[in-house]
């Protein structure tokens, strides 16, 4: 076999490799460069400007992640709004639930859905679910109008470096809460704590959201094709504390199947080492 | 002309690959002289960081790549000569002043004149006859001249030499300036531009008049606004009536004899993109500042003004380009939203004054930093709204010219406290930050009203600049005129 290997900068002086059987499908869209890459240990890679978004091997853990934490601590949610998310993966899990009368998905290009369509069904079959209705738009558009209106946001964005700047902003927050129905909650992919530029993020992104909400909390799980394979996420609301207002036993009875996620498991996701609790804290 | 060239751009390209060693200034000699200099801007900048040499023209004396550099850009302008200006658009004003007016030539101008007209009039000593611009109250803006106001200020100074006209204000207001163009040519009076503003009248598409195309006799044109040339660079172009060479010899009583060939180029470089893009550019600027405008005003609370305002006079045109919010049904100073977008949503606007601020929009934005913006003004109207009262309004108080600015400049003078002036003529200049209209020019009359409105405008946290004292806790008043006042 040829020695193709996908490579991405974590920081100048790290790179992590993936070796590639091929590349399925490289484009440019209005937006980025999309690419899809198959490989022999991590399955089919998506990638956006270079930047590894997810492998068909580990996204599991950021998808249940980022969507059974606000679930258990309301399993009552019935409107749900994601932003970004082009891959299907944060639909396909929310699709888990019954109780979910509607998933709006606002993805800015078009052409992430398409190509997860061609290529990655094991997340792209979130989209199937009727529920679902795709939204072609700017997420920071689309969030200065509704009011009040939904239980949950799920902000699952690329890095502030490339189109998901705007959806690490004060005024993308501000959005989200006035979107918010009283007992709302956002969740978002909150960077890494790690290599000095993902933290800068992270602490960047915790202050502007402490500044809208008034709970903001930090929650992680171990993601091995992320920077430094420790990933954070931001739980906020407009008051339901995820850890004092966790039903485990509802969420529990609700008998959703999980590979990652379990309420043991989310009260521990909430408990941070040292350095990461000491870097958030500086801004609170 | 063929406005895909560059010339002096090539002369610069052609000298870097040259590989000349150079023996003369600047010492930085290409950037090597000074390492973190050139590591901060990139030696290529610096390579091109030159002083005058035999193969890249004289700005004082141009005779080779400069004067082709000038002539593309009079030709882009329609004007019937154009100098490239390194001391700002402040220079450019300077010098159309100083080559028309002479000590006691009087001058027909708006009162919402930028600072640098005045000062030219203390340079050149030049007396101001004032028009009053009107005010629109409820956005609380200076217009332009309505062309009655020109009227009776021509018949009431029949001996001025000239009138000065801003196309357009900082608000993107026009007057009529091709019929009071056509008025003061009648009366013998030549008619100077502040254009500062006003770049891209003369490349976009079913933008205002320019000044060259309405027959105006020189402007000031800050290229690098919406033209976007290196800060500091500007054009001074002249129509077909006006001596280009006694200009020059004006120009240089005050230019500095080693121009910065990176503005130059700057210049050579952005007038050919504007000629051969200009109107696909300004297409893209006024469809983003119309979409801002549109999503704004759906907000609620914002006005986003534009071309709905022109009344055929003293708004007889509007820059579409400008994006002007007024923030008063918010309940909020435009000053204030400033600060709000800028500490709490880093997000840097042009300016606030009291009641709006300006967002300048160009070729170099992007819809997502659009959204931002629109999306920042809907959070500060959920954050901090308020109900409307005890917003400042601003009265324009007429000037009461007694002096020249020049006289009263270089006057005797004593510092007197503010209380005491009233009555007194003052010797300086003084500028509120909002509204930015001079509130005194040097040999005005300062009454108690004034008096009033500086200590109100400083309470108001106005920027207040211009005295010696700079609290403006003094004025320095006239107390002997030296000379011929």
């Amino acid at each position: 076999m040829d020695d193709l290997w996908y490579s991405e900068y974590h920081t100048p002086d790290v790179r992590f490799s993936i070796r590639v059987s091929a590349q399925l499908h490289q484009e440019e869209s209005d937006y980025q460069r999309i690419s899809v890459y198959e490989s022999p240990e991590f399955g089919r890679i998506l990638t956006l400007d270079g930047v590894l978004m997810l492998t068909e091997r580990d996204e599991f853990v950021y998808h249940e992640m980022i969507t059974h934490v606000p679930m258990a601590v309301n399993p009552g949610i019935r409107r749900v709004l994601v932003i970004g998310a082009g891959d299907g993966g944060v639909a396909r899990e929310l699709a888990k639930y019954p109780g979910i009368e509607s998933v709006d998905v606002v993805e800015i290009d078009r052409r992430v859905v398409e190509v997860c369509r061609e290529y990655l069904p094991q997340t792209a079959c979130g989209f199937d679910d009727p529920r679902v209705n795709l939204h072609f738009a700017d997420g920071l558009k689309f969030i200065r109008h509704p009011k009040e209106t939904y239980d949950l946001i799920i902000v699952d964005s690329t890095d502030p470096s490339g189109p998901g700047e705007v959806l690490f902003t004060k005024e993308f927050y501000g959005g989200c809460y006035g979107a918010l129905a009283e007992n709302g909650i956002l969740v978002n992919q909150h960077e890494s704590p790690f290599y000095q530029e993902d933290a800068a993020a992270m602490r960047s992104s915790h202050k502007r959201i402490l500044s809208v909400f008034p709970v903001s909390r930090v929650y992680q799980a171990h993601i091995p094709t992320y920077p430094s394979g420790h990933w954070l996420f931001g739980f906020a609301s407009r008051g339901l504390h995820p850890l004092r207002d966790l039903q485990a036993a509802d969420w529990k009875a609700l008998r959703i199947p999980t590979r990652y996620y379990n309420t043991n498991l989310h009260r521990g996701s909430f408990c941070l080492p040292n350095y990461v609790e000491e870097a958030l804290r500086r801004d609170e | 002309m063929d406005q895909s060239r560059a010339p002096l751009y090539d002369a610069l390209e052609a000298m870097r690959n040259e590989r000349i060693v150079p023996f003369d200034v600047p010492g930085h000699k290409r950037g090597r002289g000074n390492k973190p200099l050139s590591e901060f801007l990139g030696e290529r900048c610096l390579s091109v960081d030159v002083n005058s040499m035999k193969p890249l023209d004289n700005l004082c004396h141009p005779v080779s790549v400069i004067k082709d550099a000038e002539a593309l850009a009079a030709d882009a302008f329609g004007a019937a000569h154009a100098f490239f200006m390194v001391g700002g658009t402040t220079s450019a004003v300077q010098a159309m002043m100083l080559s028309t007016l002479k000590s006691g030539d009087r001058i027909i101008l708006p009162r919402n004149v930028h600072q640098s007209v005045i000062n030219a009039m203390v340079l050149c000593g030049a007396i101001p006859a004032y028009v009053n611009p009107e005010t629109d109250r409820k956005l609380g803006i200076a217009l332009g001249m309505s062309f009655a106001s020109v009227e009776r200020a021509v018949a009431a100074a029949p001996d001025a030499k000239a009138i000065l006209v801003n196309n357009p204000t900082y608000y993107g207001v026009c007057s009529d300036l091709r019929r009071i163009t056509e008025l003061a040519h009648s009366r013998g009076l030549r008619v100077l531009a502040d254009e500062a503003h006003g770049t891209h009248f003369y490349f976009g598409r079913a933008m205002p008049v320019s000044a060259m195309a309405a027959g105006a006799d020189m402007a000031a044109v800050s290229l690098h606004k919406s033209g976007g040339s290196l800060t500091q660079s500007s054009l001074l172009l002249c129509g077909p009536r006006v001596n280009a060479d006694y200009v020059r010899q004006v120009i240089n009583l005050t230019q500095t004899t080693s121009a910065s060939y990176l503005l130059l180029a700057s210049l050579d470089i952005s007038r050919r993109n504007l000629a051969l893009d200009g109107a696909a550019i300004f297409d893209k600027v006024t469809r983003f500042a119309r979409y801002a405008r549109e999503e704004i005003n759906e907000l609620g609370d914002y006005y986003a003004f534009s071309k709905e305002l022109v009344n055929g006079d003293s708004i007889f045109a509007f820059d579409e380009t400008k994006l002007s919010v007024n923030t008063m049904d918010l309940g909020l100073a435009g000053i204030k939203v400033y600060d709000l977008l800028r500490d709490k949503y880093d997000i840097q606007v042009e300016f606030g004054d009291l009641g709006n601020i300006l967002a300048y929009v160009s070729v170099g934005d992007k819809t997502k930093h659009i959204e931002r913006l629109i999306s920042a003004l809907s959070d500060i109207r959920r954050l901090y709204r308020r109900e409307r009262k005890g917003l400042w309004e601003t009265e324009y108080i007429g000037p009461e010219v007694v002096l020249s600015p020049q006289a009263a400049f270089y006057a005797g003078k004593r510092s007197t406290p503010l209380e005491a002036c009233a009555g007194g003529i003052s010797g300086e200049f003084v500028m509120s930050y909002p509204p930015g209209i001079p509130i005194l020019a040097p040999g005005e009359r300062v009454t108690p009203e004034i008096v009033a409105y500086i200590r109100y405008a400083r309470d108001k946290g106005c920027t207040l600049t211009g005295p010696e004292a700079m609290d403006v806790s003094r004025l320095n008043i006239v107390t002997e005129v030296l000379g011929n006042g």
